[in-house]
């Protein structure tokens, strides 16, 4: 407990203080997540969009922050053991932008080359009915050629 | 926890034999390397439905899938509710877990028993939400290899969208459970005095780092799938 001095007791109020104070930031976060989450539905601007899902991203960082930080306490851990920690997951930047660009060159590259692809991200289809689901694997049918014979 | 260490020790000192360099028990500290391994576990999953859906055209709208609740009316649109409910459950779950370790850390047997009964309930609550969405989604056609939900611009789907929402919450609820097992076991051992016998409640410590990465993983979850 290097974050608190005084009598055991004065650390217990001292440390619940904070247990209050942590889980009173974790709510606010999820409401506002939720607020933008709810702003969100039928917000037709792109750029908008991109900006709530960057602030969606940045929230969700900060609870995560506060759950290893305060409730897992590695903030209150020795220096080295939460190096230990941290910088591995460090990867994860990497793999973040390394897998999410390749995605992305992945749809641009078929799009191009693959027009019938591409086609099919244009179509339209109805909605299947409701009911006898989980019969045949005809339920639900990927983007085929036979969904769409517009495109022949 | 010892208030005897005023001097902070040079780092060649914590080093040089005779003490914890990183003042935490063994079980803490392997506790931490698994909870890693596994963050990259679910990374990787996570890291491979985000790049299915950069890789994808479409991808249906979360809030036209996960738009009930129990007891709802047939054909309620009310998106996000639910899983609110179900976020803040295992919030609350996670805060009880941290008063049971503070309870332990002062050797107060009837907090840790009272904090981890509460926690106990609300994994399983938890869980019998997700078994309601899962159940939900079945009925609506949804499963492993079959997606009735359409792209949010009303182009054919793939099954990725299902595929990836059953095995990661699947995972994830598979770790609620783990997690519930394991606190019930904690629960019994404090009721059969255990922790008193060995004079401390490292132990609870140690389980609530589990359930609190529960609690970290559904952070990600649920923005990833219900909110992005």
């Amino acid at each position: 407990m290097s974050h608190s001095h005084g009598t055991p007791a004065e650390q217990h109020a001292a440390v619940i203080a904070e247990i209050k104070k942590v889980t009173i930031i974790l709510s606010v976060l999820t409401i506002v997540e939720l607020i933008i989450g709810f702003a969100m539905i039928g917000m037709t601007s792109d750029f908008l969009r991109l900006a709530a899902k960057g602030t969606i991203v940045i929230l969700m960082m900060a609870k995560a922050f506060y759950i290893v930080a305060y409730f897992m306490h590695l903030k209150h851990e020795v220096k080295n053991l939460i190096m230990t920690i941290v910088v591995p997951l460090a990867l994860f930047i990497w793999f973040i932008i390394a897998f999410l660009a390749d995605g992305n060159s992945y749809k641009n590259l078929r799009n191009k080359y693959d027009r019938h692809y591409q086609e099919q991200a244009t179509i339209k289809v109805e909605k299947k009915e409701h009911g006898a689901k989980h019969e045949g694997t005809h339920e639900v049918k990927p983007a085929d050629a036979h969904e769409a014979p517009a495109s022949h | 926890m010892s208030t005897t260490t005023t001097a902070s020790p040079t780092e060649a000192k914590s080093w040089g034999g005779g003490k914890s360099p990183f003042n935490a028990e063994y079980g803490k500290v392997m506790m931490w390397y698994f909870l890693m391994s596994d963050a990259f576990t679910f990374g990787a999953f996570l890291i491979s439905y985000g790049t299915v859906r950069f890789s994808t055209n479409g991808w249906p709208d979360p809030n036209a899938v996960f738009k009930s609740f129990p007891f709802a009316p047939e054909g309620v649109n009310a998106p996000l509710v639910f899983v609110s409910v179900m976020t803040f459950i295992l919030i609350v779950s996670s805060v009880t877990m941290v008063l049971a370790v503070q309870a332990g850390k002062n050797m107060d047997k009837q907090g840790v028993v009272r904090n981890m009964i509460l926690t106990i309930i609300g994994g399983i609550a938890f869980l019998s939400c997700q078994a309601w969405e899962w159940n939900h989604l079945f009925h609506e056609g949804a499963w492993w290899g079959a997606n009735p939900f359409l792209n949010a611009d009303g182009t054919a789907s793939s099954t990725n969208f299902t595929n990836f929402f059953f095995t990661i919450t699947g995972f994830h609820g598979f770790h609620v459970f783990s997690g519930v097992v394991i606190n019930i076991i904690m629960l019994i051992m404090t009721l059969m005095d255990k922790f008193e016998q060995r004079g401390h409640y490292l132990m609870i410590e140690k389980a609530g780092l589990y359930w609190h990465f529960v609690d970290l993983v559904w952070v990600f979850v649920f923005t990833i799938f219900y909110l992005l």
